[in-house]
């Protein structure tokens, strides 16, 4: 490591907001991936300023720069794999702003998502993007990562919630996108391109986001059913009775296995797939529109339904589908966790293929999560110690990908593409897309600088 | 034989981290420092590397394992139920048997395993020592081996002339032979608040057992774990098995969140078998509550004049799930108007001898509780945990709050009276 870019970023950030020591090293070398790279340093930011100023030696001497918020990222989206500067955004967590006459907020990136939805609500408003990470990860990253959530099914993804972004390109200059209007078509729309670049078109460091009015009440239920085929006609037809519940979740056979005897709802050994339902709004709607629900999915061999009357009762439908994750580590070493999306009325179709391809290698497929938006969370459940096992699961991740993108879906509907999925990102995009896409990397990142091997497969020095 | 487990014991559990983040959103030291060394997963990453062999016990991990209170709250939330806490003990110990106690640790261990004190400091140890050797003047060889300009700016309670052991007999028969109950006392209760121990020892007669405090019971062992002394720990937790043995008590009550935590929790971690012992050990609100004194409550008419108070969760209780019946208790007090509090789950601060390492830190993580304490228009916050009455009493002093923390049995006892 040079000790004079060293110097230079200590002039900027100060002694004790920059480590090379090997210890620190190791604990910013990984995220949630568990990838793990070690970086050359670590630096934590504290503003938009000193963050220019970083990104331009970053330049000076060629040095990879990652932004990094909570680490908790599910594509190695802030893992150093060229080494390079870590760039730390957790203490930039200030709530800049809350507008409650133009429904806005304005934070810095180190901002956690339900610290800011716990600040709004407190004031009658409503952030409804709720990654199943909201707990800790930042809006920064959930900005970076376009995350989803529950809730998208009703209310979008995190790019909808984006009015304006300050960001500090890969070159160092601090541009401003978008504003505070709802409406605004000067220009191109830039605050579109850089959410959901993965940390590779520019760092952020400044959000304005939109805000709803917060729903009176929500109800929800919980629907188990004698056949995944249900479960899935029932996500179908739900949503072509022109009904778009806040949530709707799903779990499957192999999921329901992992869970079955740990939840407070008992769940009967016939139970093949549940359905998880939420509606949101004002009371008087909500009764109605979850009669209809119940009327509209009642043919499709439903054998227990439990609508929740009160907060706890949610919480406990809920926790149903929280103990999901943390039970699935219990079948196999090693979880490869995917995640797909396909238009909503083909999660059936998806949900066959799935089954298929897991009966092909022999090999435990666990399947949950938004069948309401037709993101699924696909689990390739192994033992990576067996022979063979790493041609095998990647024959499986190629097949699942195929089947998602034979049915007009996609390869990752929220947790990006970064290290885990680069390999498959010519499986959906055409040369040209892709060759549009690194233009406008190159465009703004002529030193390859900012993130660098991540989304595209690199080719000596540019992507 | 060595009681304590390895950091080799625990790579099996080491190997489960699966890295994703949720202790951020539980992490004390994390909450106010943001740094990834500083949060449970950090940790995790260097007893890795450090089984490994891709890092040592140098400076910087020191450091980092350092800035944990050991409160137990990312185990709690962990979907793989990774024992931090633990974990962070056995770094610790490993560190001390690799280059010798530290500065705070040895003044821990000095005071604890000295004759005249064998029994003292509980909760916070080294914080309230300088105030204990005012009082025992004999051991005055203790003052030098021991840190206190550290504690410069903290309100720390006076200590009593008689403690518990000179103001209640060791056996305390009942007439109604509805058995015996063991109480551990612990060193904040029997040398900083006698009085809140002989209130536990009055009611646990009134509603007919009879009552041990053995004289030979000691430090629960907390303040000697945090600082990573494995020899004092196993010392100890032998120590107390023993003394309870003395009579034959169906219960030992603790009204320590600390001790209870010490005793029972860390005691059924150790590699030796103490299950007898700890599977009689019960916090007064689960056992006040599980022996009918809740449904005598009840049936009190409610004071004219209530006092408004609201509730602090202590770690050591709060990650063994006990979190309803210290609420519940204060919900049947007919002197109480009991109010919930934003953040009654949020840890205090004092973590062992974590805040005489970390005072502004400490500091910090308590402060996090003011807004919460303030909004809730409380006159006491009343706990379960003598440690954490300390520490939010200095939170509170330094936040300008006229706010008083209280042990939940002083109210008690006020509305027996």
């Amino acid at each position: 490591m040079n000790q004079g870019i060293i110097k230079e970023l200590v002039e900027i950030v100060g002694e004790d907001n920059l480590t090379t020591d090997q210890i620190d090293k190791i604990t910013h070398s990984y995220d949630a991936t568990q990838k793990k790279y070690l970086p050359d340093v670590v630096v934590y930011a504290s503003n938009t300023v000193e963050i220019s100023r970083i990104v331009k030696i970053a330049n000076k001497w060629n040095m990879p720069l990652l932004p990094r918020g909570a680490g908790s990222g599910l594509s190695g989206g802030s893992v150093p794999v060229q080494g390079g500067i870590v760039l730390v955004l957790t203490r930039m967590d200030k709530i800049l702003e809350i507008d409650s006459e133009n429904l806005i907020a304005r934070v810095e990136p180190g901002v956690i998502t339900a610290e800011l939805q716990r600040q709004v609500e407190k004031v009658g408003l409503f952030y409804p993007p709720d990654p199943a990470s909201k707990e800790f990860s930042t809006l920064g990253g959930n900005v970076a990562e376009c995350a989803g959530g529950p809730r998208c099914v009703k209310y979008g993804v995190t790019k909808e919630y984006i009015l304006g972004l300050e960001v500090v390109t890969p070159t160092g200059e601090i541009i401003r996108t978008g504003g505070v209007t709802l409406k605004n078509v000067v220009g191109y729309d830039l605050t579109k391109l850089f959410v959901g670049s993965e940390g590779t078109l520019g760092i952020i460091t400044e959000i304005t986001l939109k805000l709803l009015p917060k729903p009176a009440a929500k109800k929800t239920m919980l629907i188990q059913f004698s056949s995944i085929e249900g479960a899935a006609q029932s996500v179908s037809a739900i949503i072509s009775e022109k009904i778009i519940p806040t949530t709707l979740e799903f779990m499957d056979k192999a999921t329901i296995n992992c869970i079955r005897g740990k939840s407070d709802i008992p769940i009967p050994e016939n139970s093949q797939a549940i359905l998880i339902v939420e509606v949101d709004g004002d009371i008087e709607f909500l009764e109605r529109q979850a009669e209809k629900i119940l009327a509209v999915i009642e043919p499709f061999g439903i054998i227990d339904t439990r609508i929740a009357e009160t907060h706890e009762e949610s919480e406990k439908i809920w926790g149903v589908r929280r103990i999901v994750s943390p039970s699935l580590g219990k079948i196999s070493p090693d979880k490869f966790n995917e995640d797909i999306v396909v238009p909503r009325s083909k999660v059936p179709d998806m949900i066959r293929m799935l089954e298929k391809i897991s009966e092909k290698y022999d090999i435990p497929i666990v399947n949950f999560g938004h069948a309401g938006d037709g993101n699924i969370h696909v689990n390739i459940m192994v033992d990576m110690q067996q022979d063979g096992m790493e041609q095998t699961v990647d024959k499986v991740m190629e097949e699942v990908f195929e089947a998602a993108i034979g049915l007009r879906g996609s390869i990752s509907g929220e947790h990006g593409i970064g290290l885990s999925k680069a390999k498959y990102l010519k499986m959906e995009l055409d040369e040209a897309t892709l060759a549009c896409m690194k233009k406008i990397k190159n465009a703004l990142d002529p030193g390859n600088i900012l993130n660098p091997g991540k989304i595209f497969i690199e080719q000596q020095g540019r992507v | 034989m060595d009681k304590n487990k390895s950091l080799k014991d625990f790579e099996g559990l080491i190997r489960e981290c699966v890295k994703c983040g949720v202790c951020q959103a539980h992490c004390p030291t994390y909450l106010v420092n943001k740094k990834e060394g500083s949060v449970a997963r950090g940790k995790i990453a260097l007893a890795a590397a450090l089984l490994d062999k891709e890092a040592g016990l140098e400076k910087r991990l020191q450091e980092d394992i350092s800035m944990c209170l050991m409160c137990g709250s990312c185990l709690d939330k962990c979907p793989n139920k990774v024992p931090t806490n633990e974990i962070v003990g056995a770094i610790r110990r490993q560190i001390t048997e690799n280059q010798g106690l530290s500065l705070v640790g040895k003044g821990v261990s000095a005071v604890l395993s000295s004759k005249i004190l064998k029994m003292t400091l509980g909760k916070g140890g080294a914080l309230m020592s300088p105030l204990l050797l005012k009082s025992v003047p004999e051991s005055s060889g203790l003052r030098l081996r021991f840190p206190s300009p550290v504690m410069k700016d903290r309100t720390v309670p006076k200590v009593p002339f008689r403690n518990l052991f000179e103001r209640v007999p060791e056996f305390s028969a009942a007439d109604e032979g509805k058995g015996i109950v063991g109480f551990f006392a612990g060193c904040a209760l029997t040398y900083i608040y006698p009085e809140i121990g002989r209130i536990m020892i009055d009611i646990l007669l009134r509603m007919g057992y009879s009552v041990y405090v053995p004289r030979s019971q000691g430090c629960c062992g907390i303040p000697a774990l945090s600082s990573g002394n494995g020899t004092l720990v196993t010392d100890l937790a032998g120590r107390n098995v023993d003394a309870f043995d003395g009579k034959n008590v169906e219960h030992i009550v603790t009204a320590c969140a600390s001790c209870n935590g010490g005793i029972g929790e860390h005691y059924r971690s150790m590699k030796a078998d103490f299950s007898t012992f700890t599977g009689k050990v019960v916090d007064f609100s689960v056992f006040l509550k599980q022996n009918g004194l809740f449904e005598e409550l009840k049936a009190i008419n409610k004071w004219q004049n209530r006092v408004r108070v609201t509730y602090h969760d202590p770690c050591h209780l709060k990650t063994q799930g006990i979190v309803g019946a210290p609420r519940e208790l204060l919900k049947n007090l007919p002197n109480v108007d009991f109010v919930e509090m934003e953040k009654a789950s949020s840890c205090c601060g004092l973590g062992g001898t974590f805040s005489v390492y970390h005072y502004d830190t400490s500091k910090n993580i308590g402060a996090i509780k003011l807004s919460g304490i303030e909004e809730s228009g409380a006159t006491l916050v009343a706990t379960g945990c003598p440690g954490c009455i300390m520490q939010l009493q200095d939170i509170i002093n330094h936040g300008n709050l006229k706010v008083r923390a209280v042990h939940i049995l002083s109210l008690l006892a006020q509305a027996l009276e």
